[in-house]
């Protein structure tokens, strides 16, 4: 039957299908809704980790005991989970063991742009990359024999264009693969790595990747398909798609195993075509390997480095080497146009302590008018990952910064430590704070930091679009399960400071900020809200009394997107207003308040 | 068989408006009416209030599920600056509907930037095209008793140039739907697919 599927719902399809047994991920565009398609089937065991790195351990566990399992993360969780993911490659699997890591090229969501085949070479692992979702789900199947086969694990790479896009799949209605028992078979050999079996495990993986090189030779998703013999490309991924509409008459050779390559394929396609363009995204990790066998091509001489790839610049590519002649089509220059960036959510429970901070730290500043705030900032605020990142934006301007997920904590230590003369603030989101922000807070007790810590608990992986995590007591499949309190975390590790506030309650944050500032000690501050996107209404929808209303603009302060301006009086979309009141309790001349109030004031 | 000619079509609009959702309806129709379907869209971080873009592409056989630049056949835009934000993608004589309905950003709240009039949005899209429909989307839905009706409504005026019947239609529209939104949305969906008279720019 014919579907129309995203290359995230065909991987989990395609690996159900394929009969694993385990799945676990921790949530991160462009990869999250693998696990959320692979969780709807209850008959297999599915679990949001902790982080990547426990999401690959926990797999990995699985695997030894005998059970298919899938992994997923975005490309930066394999950052979190090299570890582990090293590791299994040294010891091999039990039952296949597939890692889905799906890069970003063009940064579409992610703190930076990465190349992660270069993780695979590092840890001797075969590399497949599907080029839509019907070889997404097809390769599934593949990715598990190899596995085993093999005795490594498998890395599936796909792209943000392959997992977030939908093509046409060829489902079947089942696949039976045959039950494997569950059990572990001792072999200290193989599964404890001390130095002396480690030293005996090298060189197996060496000679697993002869043998998978000699596999990749037949392997069905490596495919000549000659067209003319002028122009051959060799093209992985979505890059195959760009290429084939930019070149329908040129040869090409897909490569569906990037790593290790079909050597003889690679020759064997050179002695066919005139001249070879290597086309892939960012790094030129085909095209170096290529020219290590002494085959000349050509790729990134041509080919940006840099962000994702698309018809249009193959089109400019085939006009410089000459393979294409139509003219350039006249470009009408595009007028400027206001940016619309993402931005916090009417009601989001992240604005209000913002709010608080950069007031603070003197940074709130309409346009136009004077800056006031200090050339040095008495105020660093240190942040982390999630939707609360766009408080970097104006008007609140309220972050400074932001390098990897649970970095604030242990960035907020090193500025105090060096003897910054600011009161430093680390910010970070609850999941965040599971995910890694423990440890660095441990070294906060133990090496007796002075900072403030936030932890912003809107009890949801918000920005990956509402993910269960161990702080919800829910699991990936929907049932009740264990709950971490963070408050229990946080005084478990010996911080003796802890505050918890409303988020939607300014003179709450602001005291217990103060509190905190005033201390000579580490301070945590959990600020509790719901998020806006899952409780829609706090309260009743708040208005502006014009009468009472001076225009000074403080409200417009909040970045809330419902408060919007007509001409220069500040109004509230009352379609957007989620009723939380945050505007109404900064406002100087106490001119908003609910809608139900100002009408029957009006009417006075 | 006679061949199907290729349709490209860029849906446009603000994060919340439901543009994924009826890219989805169309992907389904298109499929179950035997074309080939690509479709991509942007999400992560753009679901907060951002700029969104779908690409929905349909042909005998589609490779790239982005569209190059100048080969939109249709732009369904559900906002009016997000109408004007992909010109360069558009085909000369593309068809362009839009949604009479400005989103000001952040940006324009606070002064700092400026939204464009009616005048300076149709200018910018007659540089590349007479075929441009404003349609009154979100008043339409409103009046219909309920705003989030708008991709809906939107489907409805695009169905005029799209070679689906109203069965397909409605059999697509009923498969994304929960059973007691329907009525709401087949009575958006008919508004919208009469809406083509007299909206014409």
């Amino acid at each position: 039957m014919k579907k129309l599927l995203s290359g995230n719902e065909a991987l989990a399809l395609g690996a159900y299908q394929a009969g694993v047994k385990f799945a676990s991920a921790y949530p991160g565009t462009p990869s999250t809704e693998i696990m959320e398609a692979i969780a709807r089937f209850k008959d297999i065991y599915a679990e949001w980790s902790t982080n990547e790195k426990v999401a690959v351990e926990v797999a990995m566990g699985a695997s030894y005991a005998g059970a298919r399992a899938l992994v997923s993360m975005k490309q930066v969780g394999l950052n979190v989970a090299a570890d582990p993911f090293l590791a299994i490659a040294t010891t091999g699997v039990n039952a296949g063991l597939v890692l889905i890591e799906a890069d970003d090229p063009g940064i579409h969501s992610s703190q930076g742009e990465q190349d992660n085949r270069h993780y695979a070479e590092l840890a001797k692992v075969p590399i497949l990359e599907p080029t839509d979702s019907q070889t997404a789900y097809d390769m599934m199947a593949y990715a598990f024999e190899i596995s085993e086969q093999f005795d490594t694990p498998v890395m599936l790479r796909s792209t943000t264009r392959i997992s977030h896009s939908k093509s046409v799949v060829d489902v079947k209605d089942t696949l039976t693969v045959p039950a494997r028992k569950i059990a572990f078979t001792r072999n200290v050999g193989k599964y404890v790595m001390l130095p002396v079996n480690a030293r005996i495990r090298h060189p197996i993986m060496e000679e697993r990747m002869v043998k998978l090189a000699i596999y990749a030779e037949t392997f069905p998703f490596n495919k000549i398909e000659m067209g003319e013999r002028q122009l051959g490309i060799i093209a992985n991924g979505i890059s195959y798609q760009y290429a084939r509409e930019v070149f329908p008459n040129a040869s090409f050779l897909k490569m569906g195993m990037t790593y290790p390559l079909s050597e003889k394929l690679i020759r064997e396609f050179a002695t066919k075509v005139d001249r070879i363009l290597v086309v892939e995204e960012l790094d030129p990790f085909l095209e170096d390997h290529i020219k290590a066998m002494g085959i000349k091509v050509d790729g990134k001489n041509f080919i940006p480095r840099v962000g994702e790839l698309n018809t249009d610049i193959l089109e400019s590519v085939g006009r410089k080497m000459g393979f294409i002649s139509t003219p350039t089509r006249e470009k009408i220059a595009a007028a400027d146009l206001a940016k619309r960036p993402p931005l916090l959510c009417p009601g989001c429970p992240h604005t209000g302590f913002f709010y608080v901070l950069a007031g603070l730290g003197q940074r709130l500043k309409l346009p136009g008018a004077k800056d006031k705030s200090p050339s040095e900032s008495n105020l660093v605020i240190a942040g982390d990952i999630g939707c609360y990142t766009l408080g970097t934006y104006p008007p609140l301007n309220a972050m400074d910064t932001n390098g990897c997920m649970g970095s604030s904590i242990g960035t907020a230590i090193g500025m105090e430590k060096v003897g910054l003369p600011a009161k430093i603030v680390a910010v970070i989101g609850d999941s965040t704070f599971l995910h890694s922000g423990i440890t660095p807070l441990v070294d906060a007790v133990y090496n007796q930091s002075k900072i403030t810590v936030i932890i912003t608990d809107n009890t949801t992986t918000a920005m990956t679009g509402h993910q269960e995590h161990p702080g919800t007591g829910i699991s990936a499949q929907g049932t009740p399960v264990g709950k971490v309190i963070l408050e229990d975390v946080v005084k478990g590790v010996g911080v003796k400071n802890l505050a918890v506030v409303d988020s939607f309650n300014i003179k709450e944050i602001r005291s217990a900020v103060k509190a905190a500032f005033d201390r000579e000690e580490l301070s945590v501050i959990i600020v509790r809200g719901a998020c806006a996107v899952r409780v829609p209404k706090h309260g009743e929808t708040r208005v502006i009394d014009t009468a009472k209303c001076n225009q000074c603009g403080i409200c417009l302060l909040v970045g809330c997107p419902a408060i919007q301006i007509n001409g220069k009086q500040p109004v509230i979309d009352i379609t957007a207003c989620t009723g939380c009141a945050v505007c109404q309790q900064i406002c100087p001349k106490q001119a908003i308040g609910p809608l139900s109030q100002i009408k029957s004031e009006a009417n006075k | 068989m006679s061949t199907l000619q290729k349709i490209d079509l860029l849906m446009t609009g603000v994060g919340g408006q439901g543009n994924i959702l009826a890219s989805d309806i169309i992907g389904d129709i298109a499929l179950a009416a035997g074309y080939d379907v690509k479709k991509t869209d942007t999400l992560g971080m753009a679901q907060r209030g951002g700029s969104v873009v779908s690409h929905i592409r349909l042909a005998e056989k589609v490779y790239s599920p982005l569209i190059k630049e100048g080969n939109v056949d249709i732009l369904l835009a559900f906002e009016k600056l997000e109408g004007i934000r992909w010109t360069s993608y558009l085909k000369p004589g593309a068809i362009v509907i839009i949604n009479n309905r400005a989103v000001p950003p952040l940006s324009v709240n606070l002064g700092v930037e400026k939204y464009p009039a009616d005048e300076e949005v149709i200018k910018a899209l007659k540089q590349y095209t007479d075929r441009i429909y404003f349609v009154e989307g979100t008043r339409k839905a409103i009046a219909l008793g309920n705003a989030r009706a708008l991709n809906i409504y939107m489907l409805g005026c695009l169905s005029n140039f799209l070679p689906f019947n109203s069965e397909e239609w409605q059999a697509a529209i009923a498969k994304h739907l929960p059973e007691k939104l329907l009525k709401l949305n087949y009575n958006a969906f008919d508004t919208g697919r009469k809406e083509m008279k007299d909206v014409h720019v």
